[in-house]
């Protein structure tokens, strides 16, 4: 007994000194190595008088507990030590630049295009298109607005040919009819897309987009062209509420016509939307005009409907606060880079269209 | 339009305020622009006269002036106009004022070192005509004695600016916006008051008007007044004029532009001593000429409406007078035209001529046919009391009858459009209001239709009247239902979006340009393409339509380069053009890329820009947007615009359908011609149209999951080949051996040089090649190693290296 008691004192006074792993693993072979002095013990048991075996196996099994669990920790205390000092030497300054990933964007156009496809996505309309050059027909005949007729003044054409049949469309509406003309009522779409007027100033670009819609149904009325318009611009700006007003105007393609205005104020140099006593007008609409259908072969006395055109850029400038229209068109890549939409921005109803 | 209120309450009843007015003028579609202050602003714009104007001691072109402004003390002002002399009668404004034109605060300010308080002011400064060379010379008899009065009227009204739509042609009168009011409830409308004219004598000149096809010239009504003095117009009729910013002429004049804005009705006046024999109404001839009131000189095609006499033509009718046959103050006797032109005629000929007159804007819209007589009693009355002279008879000349048009009306149709409900005493009273003969038979309506409102001929235009006057905002909301039964988008929109989106994510940057260039950049990348030419272009380098998105792109890109940018990517989607006819466009996305990568980087090296960077992000895009990368295929074969050693063209597959991409270093002549200064350059065109629609969707393209959990070994080879084979063919010849077995082969090295013979490369591959089956002995292995040396060696022209 004093002697496994001795070997314990020895060898824990040894391991509290300061040891590598190597000398620990020295100690470990010494003690129960194959003829490690433990090991030794163990073998010695079937000597020991039976009265005395079980307390000295007990004593010695405790020991034996004590050295091994020692060594273990003084074992994991250099090995964490040492990896510690690895990572020590290792360390590097992460406040250094990471590498650089190329930031792409999508125009702010394409992005409140997407904003108002979405929108008008959940009340079922759908999305077509029309091409950029238009003939004379599509574009104001059967729009209602005869040739030497004043209304065409509004609108400043780029023509292609001496002739003026073919033209740059000054608006998204001859989609309505390229779209009643190819198929049957009920149509309920909307149409974005490029438009040109050969105008050009601070507030004018001689390109700029616009959105057409069209609903045409049996019993669609004015009633339905409010709803629709106020939904949308309530969800466009992302306010609960909205002051909208329909003025009485001239379309030469809808009648009744109305322009809508939304009220606004300006706060700290910003346009607020749905508050305040100041009115923008933003877009222009009215129920489609019988002649149109008829030119477009839809009965006016079965059908009837809704159509609005919406400047886009428009939109977009005062959502984004944009101040310079001509920026849009410019490429700056500054501009680009500042009001430009990550890719992965993709707007949408449950999302939520903006962030 | 502008009107003011003291105006029109000559034709309304109302205790309506201003600004009640105006909300209501909007609320029936009379779209109020702006409204302006007339009193205050200007009351401080004085009759002034210069006692003497001095060259300024170091201004060659201005002068010093002492003015007598009425105060006592005389002011000096310094001026630039050539016409500031001694003793001239001018206006002047003071410091403080703001000029009407420029809107701008008039300051104390010293001019080349001389103290100026104040200005003279030209006529157009003052916005009462364009004349802007020299100061205003006002008449000395008349201003004399009203130095330092207010050269304006005092007006307490403003000036209300309303934006009149092409259909309202009645509006374009003061009288037609108060009937509206009128209709609306913000008052009632006066009586016109019927002036007992005393027309004892015949009218003697004799009109004709020649009943030729397309006489544009309906009706043309006369009346001659002899024996008059035309006379500066008495203060109440000039300040009509110019509350509504017109410039008062004479008397005469003044007198047909007010009855015009009054009333709609454009007239004109002739001094009869200068009318050769009659006036003869006709088409012009081919190269006819005359002087017209504008002091140009016109000459005419075919076909236009002329008032004529013996010795040619006097004015075009309805657009614009001549000089020769105008009034002057020493007339004495005058014919006063009260005549119908058709819209159409007035329009051509206006459009070709490029002239713009008040009368021509309110003919072309459409004037009331049955408003002759009304034009010529209200002129004829004013100019005898003020002109004094004796009234002919009214010659109405014609070859078209006027009468009120007739419309059956169901009021029913109300309610369908509108969706809310009206009254037929409500119909009754706002039509009546506007004009219209109501008569109700059974459950509709017989309607007459007023002359002014050339607009209203079928039901839908009335339900219109009815809708405004009562008011849109009674029209009910109805909240549109969320449901779809059609997809937002069809497969090509939803290719559109992915690739817009999948491109950007590449680290490009959405452009929108232009869909026309300019035609000398447009011509690098137009290839085979036919140029399509704008008539009337905004300037001269926009002035074709766009053959390719590079044009603008690369513009924009050497823009950006000049703002100092160097590593630069931009991309746009849209339409290039192929042809001047509807749908000979097809959408394309162009991009550019630029300059470096990891410029000045402390962790990359930095490196140009090249052709695999655009390779790359064509391939991941056509991934991204769904197609099988490892099915593309690509060759050579380039447009001119690109490097022709340096750039592909890319298919879905073998099978070469159609171009979908093309991509590459730009040619360097390009860079030359534009001369841009770039490291590197390099782009890609995606074609959507081009690209197929899979039959079958993504989702159903999926097929079950099957993996192998089978060892897999990997195998490098290098083979030896031609420089000029593509390695894509050698790829495949690989892939081919087994396509079970092997599941992928990746190029690690690309050599020339040293032990690889001339004219050749070596490519080293590492092959993946696992069973689904089994675990592959190195005997199998060994046999594929074998096939593939094989195959490549017999299939082309390479050797393994050994």
């Amino acid at each position: 007994m004093s002697d496994i008691k001795k070997i314990k004192d020895e060898y824990l006074a040894k391991l509290n000194e300061q040891l590598d792993l190597n000398l620990i693993n020295q100690i470990k072979t010494d003690l129960f190595g194959k003829n490690g002095l433990i090991s030794n013990q163990f073998k010695q048991l079937g000597k020991i008088p039976e009265e005395e075996r079980k307390k000295f196996a007990s004593d010695l099994n405790i020991i034996k507990d004590e050295l091994q669990n020692l060594i273990a920790f003084k074992i994991e205390e250099i090995e964490k030590k040492e990896i510690n000092q690895k990572l020590e030497k290792e360390k590097i300054d992460i406040t250094l630049p990471e590498r650089p990933v190329p930031q792409g964007k999508i125009h702010p156009v394409s992005q409140v295009i997407d904003e108002i496809s979405s929108i008008f996505s959940e009340i079922g309309f759908s999305i077509e298109e029309g091409p950029d050059v238009e003939n004379e027909y599509n574009n104001f005949t059967a729009l209602n607005t005869p040739d030497n007729h004043p209304a065409r003044d509004m609108h400043d054409t780029f023509y292609l040919d001496e002739k003026k049949e073919l033209l740059l469309r000054t608006h998204t509406s001859p989609v309505q009819i390229r779209t009643m003309l190819n198929d049957k009522p009920p149509f309920k779409i909307i149409a974005p897309g490029r438009t040109y007027r050969s105008d050009s100033d601070q507030t004018h670009a001689p390109m700029f987009h616009q959105v057409e819609g069209l609903h045409i149904d049996k019993n669609i009325n004015m009633g339905h062209l409010k709803g629709c318009l106020n939904y949308f611009i309530k969800e466009f700006f992302e306010v609960d509420k909205i002051k909208m007003r329909f003025r009485p105007s001239h379309f030469p393609f809808t009648e009744p016509s109305a322009e809508v205005d939304i009220g606004y104020e300006v706060k700290n140099g910003k346009i607020i939307i749905g508050e305040g006593d100041k009115w923008l007008e933003v877009l222009g609409c009215g129920m489609v005009h019988p002649n149109v259908l008829k030119n477009v072969n839809v009965n006016p006395d079965e059908f009837q409907g809704y159509a609005f055109g919406i400047g886009i850029d428009r939109l977009a400038m005062l959502k984004y606060g944009i101040n310079d229209l001509r920026a849009f068109f410019d490429c700056d890549y500054r501009w680009l880079s500042q009001f430009g939409f990550d890719p992965i921005d993709v707007p949408s109803s449950y999302r939520g269209l903006s962030r | 339009m502008k009107i003011t209120t003291d105006w029109l309450k000559d034709h309304l009843d109302t205790d309506f305020n201003e600004n009640q007015i105006i909300d209501k003028l909007t609320d029936v579609g009379l779209e109020v622009e702006s409204v302006e202050k007339q009193s205050g602003e200007l009351d401080s714009f004085v009759v002034a006269k210069i006692i003497k104007a001095e060259k300024h001691p170091n201004a060659d072109r201005l002068r010093v002036c002492d003015v007598d402004i009425g105060s006592g003390n005389l002011i000096k002002v310094v001026c630039g106009a050539p016409n500031a002399k001694d003793g001239l009668i001018t206006i002047y404004a003071p410091p403080g004022a703001i000029v009407p034109k420029n809107q701008t605060k008039l300051v104390v300010s010293k001019i080349r070192g001389v103290t100026s308080y104040g200005m003279l002011c030209s006529e157009s400064e003052l916005n009462i005509s364009d004349e802007s060379d020299g100061i205003t010379e006002l008449p000395l008899d008349k201003f004399e004695n009203k130095i330092g009065k207010s050269y304006f009227p005092k007006n307490n009204s403003n000036v209300i600016d309303i934006s009149i739509t092409p259909n309202r042609a009645d509006c374009l009168g003061i009288r037609g916006i108060a009937r509206d009011l009128a209709a609306a409830g913000s008052g009632t409308l006066k009586n016109l008051k019927v002036n007992k004219l005393l027309q004892e004598e015949k009218q003697t000149v004799n009109v004709k008007i020649e009943d030729e096809e397309e006489q544009a010239c309906t009706v043309f009504g006369s009346c001659l007044i002899t024996g008059v003095k035309n006379t500066e117009s008495p203060e109440w009729l000039k300040e009509k004029i110019i509350s509504i910013g017109q410039k008062p002429i004479s008397a005469i004049v003044d007198i047909t532009n007010y009855v015009m804005f009054d009333l709609n009705r454009p007239l004109h006046a002739y001094d009869v001593g200068k009318i050769d024999k009659g006036i003869v109404v006709r088409n012009s001839k081919k190269n006819e000429t005359f002087k017209a009131l504008d002091n140009k000189d016109y000459k005419l095609e075919d076909g236009m409406c002329v008032i004529s006499d013996a010795s040619g033509v006097l004015g075009l009718g309805g657009i614009i007078g001549g000089t020769r046959s105008g009034t002057e103050l020493d007339t004495k006797n005058v014919l006063i035209e009260s005549a119908y032109f058709s819209p159409r005629s007035i329009r051509k000929s206006s459009k070709i001529l490029n002239i713009d007159t008040d009368a021509k804007f309110r003919f072309e819209r459409g004037i009331d046919p049955l408003s002759i007589e009304q034009g010529l009693e209200k002129a004829a009355g004013l100019i005898k009391e003020i002109c004094g002279g004796k009234i002919s008879q009214f010659d109405v000349q014609k070859i078209k009858d006027y009468k009120k048009e007739s419309l059956k009306f169901d009021p029913s149709l109300f309610e369908k459009v509108t969706g809310i409900k009206i009254e037929n005493s409500e119909i009754e009273k706002i039509l009546n209001k506007l004009g219209f003969e109501v008569k109700e038979i059974e459950k509709s309506f017989e309607l007459k239709i007023p002359t002014w409102r050339p607009d209203i001929f079928q039901s839908i235009d009335v339900v219109e009247e009815l809708v405004r006057i009562k008011g849109y905002d009674k029209i009910k909301l109805i909240e549109p239902k969320k449901i779809r039964e059609k997809p937002t988008l069809n497969k090509k929109q939803r290719l559109f979006h992915f690739l817009q989106r999948a491109v950007a994510s590449k680290g490009y940057l959405e452009a929108i340009t232009w869909s026309f260039t300019d035609s000398r950049i447009n011509q690098l990348f137009i290839e085979n393409n036919k140029e399509i030419k704008i008539v009337n272009p905004i300037s001269s380098d926009l002035d074709v339509l766009r053959s390719s998105i590079f044009s603008n792109l690369i513009i924009h890109l050497n823009k950006n380069l000049d703002r100092g940018f160097k590593d630069l990517s931009i991309f746009e989607i849209g339409p290039a053009f192929f042809g001047e006819k509807p749908g000979d466009q097809q959408t394309v996305i162009g991009g550019l890329k630029s300059g470096k990568f990891s410029r000045q980087n402390w962790l990359e090296k930095e490196r140009l820009v090249d052709v695999y960077d655009v390779k790359s992000d064509v391939v991941q895009s056509l991934m991204e947007a769904g197609y099988d990368k490892d099915k593309l295929y690509f060759d050579t074969e380039t447009p001119n615009y690109y490097h022709p050693g340096k750039s592909g063209r890319v298919f879905l597959n073998r099978g070469k359908e159609k171009v979908v991409a093309f991509f590459g270093d730009i040619h360097p002549s390009i860079l030359k011609k534009i001369d841009i200064k770039v490291e590197a350059l390099v782009g890609f065109e995606i074609f959507l149209d081009n690209i197929k629609q899979p039959k079958k969707s993504l989702k159903d393209q999926k097929t079950n999951f099957k993996f192998s959990d089978f060892q897999k070994s990997e195998r490098d080879f290098a083979f030896i080949l031609d420089k000029g084979f593509p390695v894509q063919e050698l790829i495949e010849v690989i892939s081919n051996v087994d396509k079970n077995l092997i599941k992928s082969v990746k190029v690690f090295d690309v050599y020339e040089g040293n032990n690889i013979p001339e004219n050749k490369k070596s490519i080293a591959l590492n092959v993946t090649i696992q069973s689904s089956e089994k675990t592959l002995s190195e005997d199998d292995l060994n046999k594929i190693n074998q096939s593939i040396i094989s195959t490549v060696e017999s299939k082309i022209d390479a050797k393994i290296r050994s």
